[in-house]
């Protein structure tokens, strides 16, 4: 195994995330997805082995702000299930904006709860015409004295409607164009506050997804994150850094399938021998662990660089988070084929992790979104250079 | 408690006891078991087989039963507070007995019974105890007990040397019952001291299980079910088969866990240890943890989908197939045969 | 609620095999684990230290390396752990083991309550708690698979082989849990950096006051003469055929066998 610098403590954080996983998310994965059932079981023994912190400082009552430790736990939760795994990592998503971006006020009032797992968070951006065109938001919030009211749809949010703390961004002036919108932090049971119903996903179905509904929701000044007209640095810098996240996810599911793959391979005989012992299979595992290997050295690579202070890490937050992705799609899919008839059978557990692998390549900003991002870093600093 | 440090004569320590353990008022199987090989024992060491019986005023009448399974002499203890098994009294009445008449060897079955008042009774006398023995012998005058240890993994053959009585629980359904009436049927009564303090646990309340129907470590056959059955109303079909054998319902730990059927049928490591005649095991993987719990049946039958199934390889007769389909089909052609 | 858990640094049993040829333990890369039936008993103290507050003390007898196990409790929360080791206590069977730790016990203080787990996955006697209770003089109950505390009593429901039986019981007393009791909890960051730091404290023979003619070896009443494999199970048969075919064939076998 690669000596990718961990602490010990960080090292303890992957060893108690996998032992989680292992003992508490395998017994149940299956039926997590066949019933579409939220994981409220497991995120309550991860809230008790102090996992939902990793990510907020002391301070808070987190675990030391480390972004590297937060994927760890991402990657060997995902590792047994990407849908136990998104939940997980969802929440931070949602809580990220508050530790950037939130008046000392704000993180004292909705961290705690963040980092005891009491209460779980959810990041709304995307709307029905506002998905890789974020600036096509149309959800608004007017002005009206000292409060704001929240008007729009948002669809397709993770852990909507099991959330209690929800980040959102809302139109604030449709004429100042990239300082039209602004973040708001709201509390589930807000008046106007609604959720649509659950969505039926290919995968990750233990995840909740759901459409949040602002009608006629007032919401304080003092919920604002930052100022008003930042909604969208906020939504950038947090999806920045809220990359890696993702990345650790599609690693841990691809290495996941990978393990699958190979105890298959040694076990299933035919032509008088295992199949791990035909080149062909030797190959396909070869290029899939590669794959995962320079992926997770990627994701933790920038996972380290945040947590070192770095202040420009988004073109390599997008490859982390577009290698990975597409690493996962691929290895998934190679490990169903290698598992052949059996890949395929739902009692089997890759069919899942393929299903599950998808949705990485699409959300956080498609792939091709992130492609552009790096397009457009490659172009600043070429220009910078001259 | 004073310590006696010194191994005691073992010459002063002649015979065997068996402890006849009864419940509501009946000797259970398990004391015909340990008298029947008892017998055996004591052809080897020329000496008598006793039983120890307890229970309240009237168990005498049980006597009869223990002399026909060649007990030569029943060592009697009626007490009203011996009705019920308690630790205390039990331990209490049965040292004073054995340190008064002082037997060479005492077999007791390893019932939950069993276990308890064994490991209590044992650091009282000061004398060796070994737990769950499947095998016994005489050699050089001392017992050899036989017992699976780290998971049934290895076998160990334990002795006493020194120390009297050689105590040893033994595993129900091991050994054989036989009818063997004794040529004596002595009854000896005991007048035990009971004190206060051996009565600070009180019975309160006793909790039947309806889903009990056959008492599993005695159940000559058991059909057993695991998660392979896939639903928990699918318990219904094992218990149709198990009806029509007259034989007992089991399960794995992971139905159990799963809560499809209650933890007196669970078959395993943490469960009960069965050696019935013949154990049918439908859609059980037969994890170690399994196996360890059934593996000495006589005939074992797996009925699994997955044919690398670990159940298949102590199994007798092994069949590859959906036990949703297999199970109605056995019982259908057994009730055929029946007639 | 001064509870004092006894646990048992065990090999996974599931990863033991005996050597056919030696007759010997193949141990290594065994790994040591805590005996899982004694994490149900840490959880249920620690889950009654919970409910009425005071301290949960988790001791066992054993090699130095045995400490991993106690930090494994100090993981799920116990508040303090001490390791009986000594040369003298090596070899014991379960008279001498269960002397150890009642003398152990003794030595640290008064009890209201001793849990262990009924039986360890390697010797599997389940006569240590209840030599504990005898050595301490104190009543036991086994089998428990629900505890309830009230006061001074304790209500027990134990597991037996078709029926429930519920008793009550004054406290101090021993308990010997079965693994349905409970689920144990997985510890904790905060308790695994504890664990980590924690010093553990070792007693010995002399620390511990105990007579060292009855322990060990020397004080043990049984002895282990042979280890041996237990009769390969083997030589089955795979049935083929139709569903139908293989009932009615292996109908046939049994009433062959007289089984059925």
């Amino acid at each position: 195994m690669l000596n990718y610098g961990f602490t010990e403590e960080q090292l303890m954080v992957k060893d108690l995330a996998r032992k989680i996983a292992v003992e508490k998310v395998m017994p149940v994965r299956a039926e997590l997805d066949e019933k579409e059932e939220f994981p409220w079981e497991i995120m309550k023994i991860l809230a008790e082995a102090d996992l939902c912190g990793l990510w907020i400082p002391e301070k808070y009552g987190g675990f030391g702000q480390s972004v590297t430790a937060f994927c760890l736990g991402t990657e060997e939760i995902s590792r047994v299930c990407g849908g136990v795994g998104v939940t997980f990592a969802a929440s931070a998503l949602g809580g990220a904006p508050i530790l950037l971006f939130g008046t000392d006020e704000q993180k004292q009032k909705y961290l705690p709860d963040l980092a005891s797992g009491k209460k779980l968070a959810a990041f709304g951006l995307t709307e029905a015409n506002a998905g890789s065109d974020a600036s096509g938001l149309q959800t608004t919030a007017k002005k009206d004295g000292d409060y704001y009211i929240i008007n729009g749809t948002k669809q397709w949010i993770t852990n909507g409607g099991e959330a209690e703390t929800y980040t959102i961004i809302a139109m604030t002036d449709k004429n100042r164009g990239a300082r039209g919108a602004t973040a708001f932090i709201v509390e589930k049971g807000t008046p106007g506050f609604g959720f649509g119903k659950k969505e039926k996903k290919m995968g990750i179905r233990c995840s909740a997804t759901r459409e949040l509904v602002f009608d006629g929701c007032k919401v304080h000044k003092s919920q604002i994150l930052g100022k008003e007209g930042m909604g969208f640095i906020v939504a950038m810098k947090t999806l920045d850094m809220t990359r890696p996240g993702i990345g650790a996810q599609a690693v841990g599911i691809a290495q996941g399938a990978l393990d699958e793959a190979i105890k298959y391979a040694k076990t299933r005989v035919q032509f008088g021998k295992p199949i791990i012992s035909l080149q062909a299979i030797q190959h396909m595992l070869a290029d899939m662990a590669t794959q995962i290997e320079a992926s997770r050295a990627l994701v933790y690579a920038v996972a380290k660089a945040i947590d070192a202070g770095a202040k420009d890490f988004t073109k390599e937050a997008s490859m982390a988070k577009l290698m990975a992705s597409d690493t996962a799609m691929s290895v998934t899919t190679q490990a169903v084929q290698i598992l052949g008839g059996y890949g395929y059978m739902r009692e089997y557990p890759v069919e899942k992790m393929m299903r599950d692998a998808k949705i990485t390549q699409i959300y956080e900003g498609t792939n091709q979104i992130q492609r552009n991002q790096i397009g457009l870093s490659l172009i600043k600093e070429s220009a910078q250079k001259e | 408690m004073d310590l006696r440090p010194n191994p005691v004569e073992a010459a002063n320590w002649k015979g065997i006891w068996i402890f006849a353990e009864q419940r509501e008022g009946q000797v259970q199987n398990v004391a015909f078991e340990l008298l029947s090989e008892a017998q055996k024992l004591a052809a080897d060491l020329n000496c008598e087989v006793a039983a120890v019986l307890c229970g309240e005023a009237g168990i005498e009448k049980q006597a009869g039963t223990l002399f026909e399974y060649g007990a030569a002499r029943v060592y009697l203890i009626e007490h009203p507070e011996l009705k019920h098994y308690r630790t205390a009294p039990y331990t209490r009445a049965i040292t004073q007995l054995a340190l008064k008449y002082k037997p060479e060897i005492f077999l007791i079955g390893a019932t939950t019974v069993g276990r308890d008042l064994a490991a209590r009774m044992a650091v009282r006398i000061n004398c060796g105890l070994t737990a769950d023995c499947t095998g016994l012998a005489i050699e050089n005058g001392i017992l050899r007990q036989t017992r699976p240890a780290f998971g049934g993994n290895i076998m160990a053959t334990i002795i006493s040397p020194n120390h009297r009585p050689q105590m040893a629980t033994v595993r129900p359904k091991v050994f054989k019952k036989s009818k063997v009436k004794s040529q004596k049927s002595e009854i000896i009564k005991f007048d035990p001291v009971i004190n206060q303090e051996d009565l600070l646990v009180k019975l309160i309340n006793i909790v039947r299980d309806e889903s009990v129907k056959v008492n599993l470590q005695e159940a000559e056959i058991i059909i057993s079910g695991g998660r392979g059955i896939g639903d928990p109303k699918n318990f219904a079909m094992i218990e149709e088969l198990a009806g029509v054998l007259g034989g007992a319902v089991g399960a794995s730990r992971a139905t159990v866990d799963a809560g499809w059927i209650s933890a007196h049928h669970q078959v395993g490591q943490t469960g009960k240890t069965v050696s019935p005649k013949l154990y049918i095991a439908c859609g059980i993987a037969g994890k170690i943890q399994h196996l360890v719990g059934m593996q000495s049946s006589d005939t074992i039958i797996a009925i699994n989908k997955d044919p690398d199934a670990p159940i298949f390889k102590v199994a007798t007769y092994g069949i590859v197939g959906d036990c949703l389909e297999v199970v109605p089909l056995l019982t259908k052609k057994i009730k055929e045969l029946r007639g | 609620m001064d509870i004092v858990v006894c646990i048992k640094q065990v090999p996974d049993t599931t990863e033991v095999r005996i050597n056919p040829e030696t007759n010997t333990l193949i141990r290594e890369g065994v790994p040591a684990i805590v005996n899982p039936i004694d994490e149900n008993a840490v959880e249920e103290a620690l889950r009654l230290r919970d409910k009425h507050g005071g301290k949960v003390t988790v001791i066992t007898m054993g090699p130095p390396q045995a400490t991993e196990a106690l930090k494994q409790c100090i993981a799920m929360g116990a508040d303090e752990v001490y390791l009986i080791s000594d040369r003298a206590f090596a070899g014991s069977d379960t008279w001498a083991t269960s002397y150890t730790l009642a003398t152990a016990i003794k030595k640290l203080g008064k009890f209201d309550l001793i849990l262990c787990g009924k039986q360890a996955i390697d010797g599997d006697t389940a006569q240590v708690g209840p030599g504990i209770a005898e050595w301490l003089n104190i009543p036991q109950v086994t089998f428990a698979i629900k505890v309830e505390v009230d006061s001074s009593k304790v209500k027990v429901e134990r597991l037996l082989e078709e029926v429930n039986e519920i008793v009550e019981i004054p406290l101090p007393c021993v308990l010997t849990v079965v693994k349905q009791i409970n689920e144990p909890r997985v510890p904790s960051l905060k308790g695994l950096m504890r664990a980590k730091k924690a010093e553990i404290k070792t007693l010995s023979a002399a620390e511990i006051e105990a007579d060292q003619a009855v322990t060990g070896l020397k004080g043990s009443p049984t002895r282990v003469v042979k280890i041996f494999a237990p009769p390969a199970k083997g030589g089955g048969e795979m049935l083929s055929g139709t569903a139908e075919e293989m009932v009615v064939a292996v109908i046939d076998k049994l009433r062959e066998r007289k089984t059925i």
